[in-house]
């Protein structure tokens, strides 16, 4: 029976093991001498671990009796999880190492997020759920204040982890409300209870708790205080990641909870959801339009693609879940792309990210311009650009739902947020010629991720690489 | 060829390709490169494209030389022409050497402006041949970042504000568009346009937050789609983008704006609006005839005051899209045929007036009006030119000017006389700026110290004209060039509008009796 058990499990058993294993040898050996080294073997090991995963499951697979489950939908985000924290870690092992920041630690605490964020997706049950949630935040936690002598990222560090545990707290309440009113932590117990259509006003607060503690880990307003500084005074690399794999986590967490355990009571956290996503889409909106730090700018920018991708688990149907996975897909990607120039932009070996250092890069760069724009341009959503059928997925999944509402004030939402994305576009194309230019430093690994997702954002008009079809299976075992 | 469409469509941009990674430098012989490939490629489309001219069949009403293919998320790439698209498709490919040619003095980043240009040239074709609502909203959307910059890049000092202002104007209405396609497909289950064209969407009212709205979800989506149409079009009262946006564009900027990209709106109504939804555009008539005749009046008296030549030319060309608006929605036979045919005038006629505005900019770099007077001692060639479309512009008959107009009116005299009286003292108004212009830049002494050097015309900005005093002209005095080719379609349409109407109304008098 725990054999079963285990090969279900494996990945993450493989990728937990690794961790430690890693950790205690390189404490007993040359500790951060080994930092790059463990930065490839970790990403290389997650890749990999990617491919087996995509490979090789079918089916829906329970373990530990329904505390953890395997299917479609988990399959679908722990690859996307793997795939894009092992990219960001390439992309992050020479700009650290060229400040002293690579320690050993670093891959390996990803390492742990990711072990973290593949239960999270996977959980079945309310203590598999806070365990892979704790996890992932405390390892989080401890990579916002890697750089220890900046009083910035050490304050990013502990406001995240002071925040972080205020909003476990609520979803700890929540959760404990939850066991009170169904006498289960089980979400295919609760839904049992659900279904038979006594929906407690006890229950109802647990829920309420609960996406409260799930709406901060999205960062959906009002919930989002903590990203934009966290952003800002996390090293760049740590800021990439933040904005991509923990996001699919918990997105993906946040619709398996609402489908596996509320599924029944669509109507019940329906609004909540879509008043989320309306304060996340206009907040993003307008209050990066003050932003000159392109870090706190992606802060919000990653605020209001979250409300875009809650439009999908706001419309409660399978289509939804499927909008809502291509969004969180083709956003890391862009993300990817968009970090990884970011990465690049310095001046004198210091990292830049006043967005106003850019003015007429473009003359000195003409290709890193274009594929800024592009990736630009799909954040706001414009065709062609792959941004855009994202966004149009979403739409059309609210459309379908009847939240004809939510999908007008998310393309007013939309228009609004084009003004930022813009502006740097206006910046590297028209700005006026600054005396003080910045520079690029861009290793292989930058400029590969920059282009490749540049070139993927067009490219995917014609050809998505099956994942339309992977995410339309993934939903369909998650909803029901 | 069975993929002639598609051929002509990425022509350019396989063009623009080859400039993007096989062009490099600055140089004054890159430069040359650049504009000759782009030259070429843009005549190329253009001789390719009169195959799909002489390839139509106007009796047929349907969609000919159609190509279809699977696409993502269940859209399909579907291209196809009527008779209502064919001629902006020739417009566009007609256009376009042209405006390369009207650039060749460009010497700043000359590699990317050609290609901002090409692609644009495919976005636009794009637009017109479309037969699948996302992919034409995918064309019609994308021409906004080729446009966005080459007014921010080679714009004019104010060019920051006006590229900001075009885009996110527009983006608005696009989105709102977007909002109603989303639902249209979810409503129809498909985004094939010629499917979408026979289904019927609901039309009964109902009530949002206390507020009945007449005509229902087919109101609801007329509503949406002209936000996105009246913003391109422009009408009033949302075209104040338009004189910024001209203003600071470079000429040859101004000349696909106003030629081409403006006629966008016109065909989107006549693709969309009417036939999609024609309750909602029956219950919206009035309403948009009268903006019609308020934006003739109104830019009409705007133009008159303007100081800034192309400020002029594109408040006058606000007035010449209320015309077209009013053919429009007139919805008979004369009104749209006018339509057409003063949208396909115009794109010649505005072009040529950007083109004439360019000639003189470049030799003395100010559009201001008082910096000229008297060229015509110093450039006769250039006064007969500018002359000629002066007289287009304000509806001289034997110009294209004059059928246009005077079709759409005739058409909307049948539905409202009002509108069409108001709208008739615009045509007074359009002479009185157009020749009071003309007086102070041709006429009058040459007293100005820094004219008395001016040279005529050279022999490429005669290149570049003559082929619009040809058409201008033969299409004056020969409308049925145009009107043979359109007839049948819009006949169709008409049929199909009035058809749906009565059903309604039928409908409505069934549930009254009852």
């Amino acid at each position: 029976m725990i054999q079963a058990d285990l090969t279900v499990i494996l990945p993450e058993i493989v990728l937990a093991l690794y961790a430690m294993v890693a950790l205690v040898g390189a404490v007993y050996t040359s500790k951060d001498g080994l930092a790059s080294a463990l930065v490839w073997t970790t990403a290389g090991l997650m890749a990999l671990l990617a491919i087996w995963i995509a490979a090789n499951g079918d089916g829906t697979n329970v373990a530990f009796n329904g505390m953890f489950v395997d299917d479609g939908f988990a399959r679908f985000a722990k690859v996307a999880i793997l795939l894009s924290a092992a990219a960001v870690l390439v992309m992050s092992q020479e700009y650290m190492a060229r400040r002293d920041l690579l320690r050993f630690e670093y891959p390996l605490l990803i390492a742990l997020a990711a072990v973290g964020m593949m239960m999270m997706v996977s959980a079945g049950d309310l203590m598999s759920l806070y365990m892979g949630l704790e996890l992932q935040s405390l390892s989080l936690y401890v990579v916002a204040a890697l750089r220890r002598d900046s009083a910035k990222s050490t304050e990013a560090g502990l406001k995240y982890f002071v925040l972080g545990a205020l909003s476990s707290g609520l979803l700890l309440y929540g959760a404990s409300l939850i066991y009170g009113f169904t006498g289960t932590t089980l979400f295919s117990g609760i839904i049992q209870t659900v279904h038979h259509g006594d929906v407690s006003i006890g229950l109802l607060f647990g829920l309420i708790f609960l996406i409260s503690g799930l709406a901060f880990k999205v960062s959906a307003v009002p919930f989002h205080m903590w990203t934009p500084d966290v952003y800002e005074g996390s090293p760049t690399p740590i800021t990439a990641f933040f904005a991509t794999a923990p996001k699919v986590a918990a997105m993906a967490l946040f619709a398996r909870v609402l489908h596996d355990a509320f599924g029944g009571v669509v109507k019940d956290w329906q609004q909540v959801i879509v008043l989320l996503s309306v304060l996340s889409m206009l907040l993003g909106a307008v209050a990066a339009i003050g932003q000159r730090d392109i870090k706190r700018l992606m802060a919000f920018s990653s605020i209001a693609h979250m409300g875009y991708a809650l439009i999908g688990l706001a419309a409660g149907t399978e289509m939804g879940i499927k909008a809502m996975l291509m969004y969180l897909a083709i956003y890391v990607t862009m993300n990817i792309g968009t970090f990884a120039f970011i990465l690049m932009m310095e001046r004198d070996g210091k990292p830049v990210t006043d967005i106003d250092a850019l003015r007429q890069y473009s003359r000195h760069e003409p290709g890193k311009a274009l594929a800024v724009l592009i990736l630009m341009f799909s954040l706001a959503g414009v065709p062609p650009m792959l941004g855009f059928f994202a966004k149009f997925g979403v739409w059309q999944a609210g459309v379908d739902a009847g939240l004809t509402g939510l999908v007008i004030v998310s393309a007013i939402a939309s228009v609004i947020g084009a003004f930022y994305y813009l502006r740097i576009v206006f910046y590297m194309y028209f700005g006026d010629e600054n005396e003080d230019p910045i520079e690029t430093h861009s290793s292989p690994v930058l400029w590969v991720a920059l282009m490749g997702s540049a070139a993927l954002m067009l490219v995917g008009i014609f050809y998505q690489f099956g994942i339309e079809g992977a995410a339309a299976a993934a939903a369909a075992t998650l909803v029901n | 060829m069975d993929n002639i469409l598609s051929i002509v469509t990425f022509i350019p941009a396989v063009a623009a390709g080859i400039l993007a990674l096989f062009l490099h430098g600055e140089d004054v012989a890159a430069q040359r490169n650049a504009k000759w490939v782009a030259l070429v490629a843009t005549t190329v489309t253009f001789l390719v494209s009169i195959g799909i001219y002489t390839g139509f069949d106007p009796s047929n009403t349907g969609f000919q030389m159609v190509e279809e293919g699977e696409w993502l998320l269940g859209l399909k790439y579907k291209m196809g022409v009527d008779g209502i698209s064919v001629l902006f498709v020739l417009l566009t490919t007609f256009i376009m050497p042209l405006t390369i040619l009207a650039s060749w003095n460009v010497t700043e980043r000359v590699k990317e402006y050609m290609i901002a240009f090409l692609l644009l040239e495919t976005l636009m074709l794009g637009v017109f041949m479309a037969l699948d609502l996302v992919l034409f909203y995918l064309f019609f959307e994308a021409g906004l970042i080729p446009m966005f910059l080459i007014i921010g890049i080679w714009g004019g000092a104010n060019r920051i504000y006006a590229s900001f202002k075009f885009f996110l104007y527009t983006f608005l209405g696009s989105v709102l568009m977007l909002v109603a396609m989303v639902a249209m497909y979810s409503d129809a289950g498909t985004t094939d346009i010629e499917a979408l064209m026979s289904h019927q969407f609901s039309s009964e009212g109902f009530s949002i937050l206390g507020v009945y709205v007449v005509g229902g979800m087919q109101t609801l989506m007329f509503l949406a789609f002209f936000a996105s149409f009246a913003v391109k079009m422009p009408m009033w009262p949302v075209h104040t983008w338009l004189p910024d946006a001209h203003v600071q564009a470079p000429t040859a900027g101004s000349v696909v704006l106003a030629a081409i990209l403006l006629k966008m709106g016109g065909y989107g109504f006549l693709r969309f609006s009417l036939p999609m939804f024609p309750i909602g555009s029956a219950v919206m008539t009035d309403v948009v005839l009268w903006m019609s005749a308020i934006a003739v009046v109104y830019t009409s008296l705007v133009a008159l005051v303007q100081e800034d030549m192309k400020k002029l030319i594109a408040y006058s060309s606000v007035a010449h899209m209320g015309f077209v608006t009013m053919g429009i929605f007139a919805a008979n036979q004369q009104g749209i045929d006018g339509a057409i045919f003063q949208m396909l005038s115009h794109g010649f006629i505005s072009a040529a007036l950007f083109l004439c505005v360019g000639v003189i900019y470049d030799r003395m770099h100010t559009r201001e009006i008082e910096a000229y007077g008297g060229l015509v001692i110093r450039m006769p060639a250039y006064a007969l030119v500018f002359m000629l479309f002066t007289m287009a512009n304000v509806g001289l008959p034997g110009t294209s000017g004059f059928v246009g107009e005077f079709l759409t009116l005739m058409g909307a005299f049948q539905v409202n006389t009002w509108v069409t009286a108001v709208a008739a003292t615009g045509v007074i108004f359009s002479a009185a700026y157009a020749l009071w212009l003309y007086r102070r830049v041709v006429f009058g002494d040459l007293i100005k110290e820094s004219l008395k050097a001016m040279t005529d015309m050279s022999s490429r900005e005669r290149l570049i004209f003559a082929p619009l005093i040809v058409m201008t002209i033969l299409l004056g005095v020969y409308p049925s060039l145009v009107t043979d080719v359109i007839g049948n379609s819009t006949a169709a349409l008409i049929s199909n509008y009035d058809t749906a109407l009565a059903a309604a109304e039928a409908v409505t008098q069934t549930a009254a009796s009852h």
